[in-house]
């Protein structure tokens, strides 16, 4: 009887269990916690960007030259700009921007590149993993930030190109990423055993291989989401990103350091605020490495 | 396996790299809407001057026989007419990459330095208040762009303190050396000339440290978790109980074995360097590539483009391989290592 329950308990337990122990290790570290909390605020912040700020309407193309250029006050706790939206209101716009593209770039890339490498790892030697680990070469053999912007800029300049650019610049990382965890994986003794009673390949590929890639995967998504909001923002700060008179926050630093240093909020607040969602991935995504560095032990 | 074969298998991986690397520039350069000819003559000009322009620039062949000829024309250092300045791109490039190489290797030397002596530090004292501070340091370098460091400099130590110079290479009262390298401070110092040298040194200094700051804290990072790793190693204990001076152990034994990791990230961040320098060079007024290049995006200035992103890639490649054969030169077990160095 007793072991009978156990049985049919012991499965959800064990969930739920896992589950405990893995936000035990995730928050062992305060600094992980601190990058949740931010990652979650600036989500709840862009998601519902139309209801929470004082001022939605000042998102776009509006102008009140009678409050123009005032320093952060209670009113305005970012300040205005020059032609008189509040800053704050921009910025949390801005936010749904940044992690709008952060979102598209990674599911653009992360499908694509992750098999990529799983193929190529699993197919060691042959002609397939030499055509496709070349041509990742030739991929990361510029600084993505450079054929980023040609390529941005040789299309029309606005998010959309912007997200397209970053994504064909991203892929190779996540084949890379994963072509060397599958040329190891490919030789441990479940995968040999899947291959001896007759899996297919794309079994062995999806269901054996890649379960065990996830974590990582996981781990450098959350990094990544820092990192394309960054180049996100340097394309809007050139004028190649998100275009005036919508709140990329990179188009609002360029545009207030025009008037920088008397209005100095203009541009601070927005570049403070690509650090402070930058940092947050960061110190979520160090957060999910040691945890999941801490399962493996 | 020998140096020379090492050296050997990295230049046919590059040359392919940059062959692949040249289709994907020439790809680029095409796929932007609307007729190159007409653009490059403007809207106005007469329909016999496009179909003349055309012809010259194959554009009626297909995409194969132009890929063909932009690249015999690019291997010759023709990479054609600027429109933006008007002169052949190639001068331009001539003209301008000096400057930029000028800041990159500057702001290398700021990262390796810098990065290597905070991370040591962080090391040594490890979760003392010193190294708490370099943590916040790095960790707040790695996130900040480096547009946002440049303005924050410029404004800082530039116009509010006006401790620093805040645009272009040389103040306007110093004579110019004459040109022989293109580095500034390596033509004032061929030309005998101090003042020249010491100013554009300190015109280097702020935008090289906002272009450094983001590597310098990845490689404290680094170096300060390869050497923590390493201190706990048994050679380290067998050291101290024969009362080595912890200084002497971490200068003489630990800092070689520890530097691996951290100087092939400084080649990778160098060449991050090489982008991050198109927004840096915007705020300082850089005559470099670098502001060629955007300007050049700015305005669809395709072949002008097309030249830019290839030298950065050649110089990219070039700092791989550098980075390999010094990671090798510190490491026997990777240069004796029979078969490796894909």
């Amino acid at each position: 009887m007793t072991a009978e329950v156990a049985s049919q308990v012991r499965p959800r337990n064990r969930r739920i269990e896992s589950l405990g122990r893995n936000w035990y290790k995730f928050s062992r570290n305060p600094m992980s916690i601190i990058g949740l909390v931010t990652v979650l605020l600036i989500t709840f912040l862009a998601v519902f960007a139309p209801g929470v700020p004082p001022y939605p309407e000042h998102a776009g193309a509006y102008v009140d030259f009678a409050s123009a250029s005032q320093p952060p006050s209670v009113q305005h706790p970012f300040g205005t700009d020059v032609i008189g939206r509040d800053v704050m209101s921009r910025i949390f716009f801005g936010f749904r921007f940044s992690l709008l593209m952060g979102v598209i770039v990674l599911t653009l890339v992360v499908p694509p590149g992750v098999v990529l490498g799983l193929v190529a790892g699993y197919h060691q030697g042959s002609a397939l993993e030499t055509g496709i680990m070349r041509v990742t070469d030739i991929f990361l053999a510029v600084p993505p930030l450079i054929l980023a912007l040609a390529i941005t800029s040789v299309l029309t300049p606005n998010l959309f190109n912007a997200m397209l650019a970053i994504s064909l610049m991203w892929w190779p990382w996540y084949t890379r990423l994963v072509y060397g965890l599958s040329s190891t994986l490919r030789s441990e003794f479940f995968v040999n055993s899947a291959v001896a009673i007759g899996a297919s390949t794309s079994h062995i590929l999806f269901r054996e291989i890649l379960p065990n890639c996830v974590s990582p995967i996981f781990t450098k998504m959350s990094l990544d989401m820092g990192w394309v909001i960054l180049i996100g923002s340097a394309l809007s700060f050139v004028g190649l990103g998100v275009q005036p008179p919508k709140p990329g926050l990179g188009t609002m630093v360029a545009d207030g350091a025009t008037y920088l240093p008397d209005q100095w909020w203009i541009s601070a607040f927005p570049a403070l605020a690509i650090v402070v969602i930058v940092l947050g991935f960061n110190l979520l995504g160090d957060g999910l490495r040691d945890m999941f560095a801490a399962e493996e032990v | 396996m020998s140096l020379l074969s090492f050296l050997g298998r990295r230049a046919v991986h590059s040359i392919f790299v940059l062959f692949g690397l040249s289709i994907v520039i020439f790809v680029i350069s095409r796929i932007m809407p609307g007729d190159p000819a007409r653009m490059a003559v403007g809207a106005r000009a007469p329909q016999w001057v496009v179909d003349n322009l055309r012809e010259q620039m194959h554009l009626d062949e297909p995409l194969y026989a132009q890929y063909y000829y932009w690249l015999t024309d690019a291997l010759q250092g023709d990479f054609g007419i600027s429109l933006v300045t008007r002169r052949p791109v190639a001068d331009d490039i001539k003209e301008f990459f000096p400057a930029t190489l000028e800041l990159a290797l500057f702001a290398g030397v700021i990262m390796g330095t810098g990065g290597i002596l905070l991370g040591t530090l962080s090391a040594r004292h490890k979760d003392k208040w010193a190294d708490n501070v370099v943590r916040i340091i790095s960790y707040l370098g790695v996130v900040t762009p480096s547009f946002v460091f440049a303005i924050l400099f410029l404004l800082l130590f530039g116009m509010t303190l006006e401790w620093m110079p805040t645009m272009g290479r040389l103040s306007l009262d110093i004579p110019r050396p004459p040109r022989v390298t293109g580095l500034m401070t390596v033509d004032s110092l061929l030309a005998g000339n101090p003042r020249a040298f010491f100013d554009s040194i300190w015109h280097l200094i702020l935008p090289a440290l906002a272009l450094a700051m983001g590597g310098l804290a990845q490689e404290a990072r680094i170096t300060r978790s390869t050497m923590s790793d390493n201190l706990s190693k048994d050679y380290v204990a067998s050291g101290r109980s024969l009362g080595i001076p912890e200084n002497v152990m971490m200068g003489s034994f630990l800092l070689k074995p520890s530097l691996i990791p951290t100087i092939s990230i400084l080649g990778l961040d160098f060449a991050a360097t090489m982008g991050n320098a198109f927004l840096v060079e915007m705020i300082f007024i850089w005559p470099g590539l670098s502001r060629y290049g955007i300007n050049a995006m700015l305005r669809k200035d395709l072949n002008a483009i097309a030249a830019v992103i290839l030298v950065l890639g050649v110089v990219f490649i070039l700092v791989n391989i550098i980075v390999d054969l010094v990671v090798a030169q510190l490491d026997p077990r990777i240069r004796l290592a029979p078969g490796r160095g894909e």
